[in-house]
């Protein structure tokens, strides 16, 4: 067949299919177009015109056209309702679970360099100043004195919101980096494990040294069961990132990254969460001075221990009944 | 080597390419997309000031947005192209030239952390460079690649003229080469035709606009058209 016949054959199917592309599929009827069957004769369509060597302006105009058909034909879905809240309930958990060993290590290297630096700044007290500047330290030292009330409710709902904001983009920040760091062959999430452990391990060590226990721990612990075992999440994460260019086991290292992501990920959606949620706690009420101090650990406590059941429980029924 | 094509089989047998987009174009893309969200930092700045404090925070909350999601937002939402992309023709796909997907997108653009290591989208220009398809690193974790987006370009309507037969033994290359020339007619100034249809004198025994009406007659003629 000459070109020319088969353009006026089936020239109208193109220019329905394309129209109906261009209104984004929406205001169309669906009735009006069969897209699977229309997307299977155009392919042949172009695969026809390719055999029959017809001109490369007809070709590239078809295979752009193909090239919609097809973005539209396997478009993902991947925001279903139900997708989320199963997450929550279970697949987040069961991610970190499946990963222990990631998440293992991730914890090794935030809680022994924090444990090291904690005891060590509680024992010498010119260690701190090798994490920190004098200033920073003066700083940090003023901000938990009990007899400086800046922590207090009285500095007003706007502070609060203003810190929130502080927290979201800092916190979030340092746990996408350490995430992000893990692909240069978890070089990244190590450096951001360890370094982070050391700093809040020194600040601990050096304000308990100090003594100025009953302002900083009633802060710190609430929103710290959230904001902790996010940091090692994400940490956890990077690292399977990590381990899949180090050892890609028995498939190519592009492979291997690929798949690693996508568990990761399960992940990240869940650090993401917590580390919402602790910016709230920190901004909202971790700085409360209005409620006892022993309220606030109370609830802290309680947090730490919602947060651990989570992971040890949340999902397991589902997954021993699906066996 | 300097090929960029990028081809994907789909589950109908059928060939797509695409051009893989190079570093350049991205770089300029990347710059366009942090004018716009300075912009929008400044203007929102400008708004919250009169909300004082709690404007600190809200700008914070935004600013920590833009940064991490605002790519992640258009690349989903607006079919692969941020409004830097969308300025120099690019999309963002995955290797299957299918719609980039939330997942990959959020894998994309987190990782932006680490190609920008040391400084200035270092690693990330350098994984480019070096790889098949120019993906960066976060582009090599979450499977996709920006490629340019086609200008849709529709067949053409070729000049009227009477159809006449071909000589004899005109090849099949030659067949194709003659009509793609009158495909191009738009493109090519009048003077131009007639000068490549005058490199056809042995075999057409015509010159200038005699040569080049000959050739497009013949041009309808393979395409098709009878008298």
């Amino acid at each position: 067949m000459r070109q020319r016949d088969f353009e006026n054959r089936y020239r109208d199917s193109w220019a329905q299919l394309e129209t109906w592309l261009k209104g984004g599929g929406k205001n169309a009827d669906p009735a009006t177009l069969d897209l699977p069957a229309a997307y299977r004769n155009l392919c042949q369509q172009l695969a026809v015109a390719k055999e029959r060597q017809y001109t490369s302006r007809l070709i590239d105009h078809l295979n752009q056209l193909v090239m919609a058909a097809h973005h539209r034909v396997y478009r993902q879905q991947t925001l279903r309702r139900r997708g989320w809240l199963h997450y929550l309930l279970a697949g987040f958990p069961q991610a970190v679970r499946a990963n222990g060993r990631a998440v293992a290590l991730a914890s090794a290297l935030f809680l022994l360099p924090a444990l090291v630096m904690g005891i060590g700044t509680y024992n010498n007290d010119a260690l701190i100043y090798a994490v920190m500047s004098p200033a920073d330290v003066l700083s940090l030292e003023s901000m938990y004195d009990p007899g400086n009330r800046v922590l207090g409710r009285e500095r007003g709902s706007d502070t609060d919101l203003a810190m929130f904001g502080f927290y979201i983009k800092n916190n979030i920040g340092i746990a996408f980096r350490t995430f992000a760091g893990g692909i240069l062959f978890g070089l990244g999430s190590i450096f951001f494990l360890v370094f982070n452990g050391v700093y809040l391990g020194a600040v601990f060590g050096h304000i308990t040294r100090v003594g100025f226990v009953s302002t900083f721990y009633p802060f710190v612990i609430g929103h710290g069961a959230f904001e902790l075992t996010a940091i090692v999440l994400a940490g956890a994460a990077g690292l399977l990132l990590g381990r899949s260019l180090v050892d890609p086991g028995q498939h190519r290292r592009s492979i291997a990254l690929r798949l690693a992501s996508v568990e990761a990920m399960k992940i990240m959606y869940g650090t993401f969460l917590m580390l919402v949620i602790a910016a709230f706690l920190e901004a909202f009420w971790s700085s409360s001075a209005a409620t006892p101090i022993s309220i606030k650990l109370g609830v802290g406590g309680l947090l730490w221990l919602v947060v651990f059941a989570y992971f040890a429980l949340a999902g397991r029924r589902e997954a021993t009944g699906a066996h | 080597m300097l090929d960029t094509t990028y081809h994907v089989e789909t589950p109908e047998g059928i060939d797509l390419h695409a051009r893989a987009a190079g570093p350049v174009p991205r770089i300029l893309a990347y710059a366009v997309d942090v004018l716009y969200r300075t912009l929008v930092l400044i203007a929102l700045g400008i708004g919250l000031a009169v909300a004082d404090t709690a404007g600190i925070g809200i700008w914070l909350v935004c600013s920590f947005l833009l940064e991490w999601f605002y790519p992640v937002f258009f690349e989903v939402l607006r079919g692969g192209q941020t409004p830097g992309k969308k300025a120099f023709g690019l999309m963002v796909v995955n290797d299957n030239l299918t719609p980039i997907s939330w997942g990959a997108s959020l894998v994309r653009n987190l990782l932006r952390f680490a190609d920008f290591l040391p400084f200035a989208y270092a690693t990330g220009v350098i994984a480019m460079t070096l790889g098949r398809h120019f993906q960066r690193l976060g582009d090599l974790a979450a499977g996709t690649l920006v490629v340019y987006r086609e200008a849709d370009k529709a067949p053409v309507a070729l000049p009227d003229s009477t159809p006449l037969p071909p000589p004899r033994n005109l090849k099949r290359q030659d067949q194709q080469a003659l009509v793609s020339l009158f495909e191009r007619h738009d493109d090519l100034s009048e003077a131009r035709q007639q000068e490549l249809a005058n490199l056809l004198e042995p075999i057409t025994q015509k010159r200038d606009s005699a040569a080049l009406g000959y050739l497009r007659s013949v041009a309808s003629w393979l395409l098709g058209g009878r008298e």
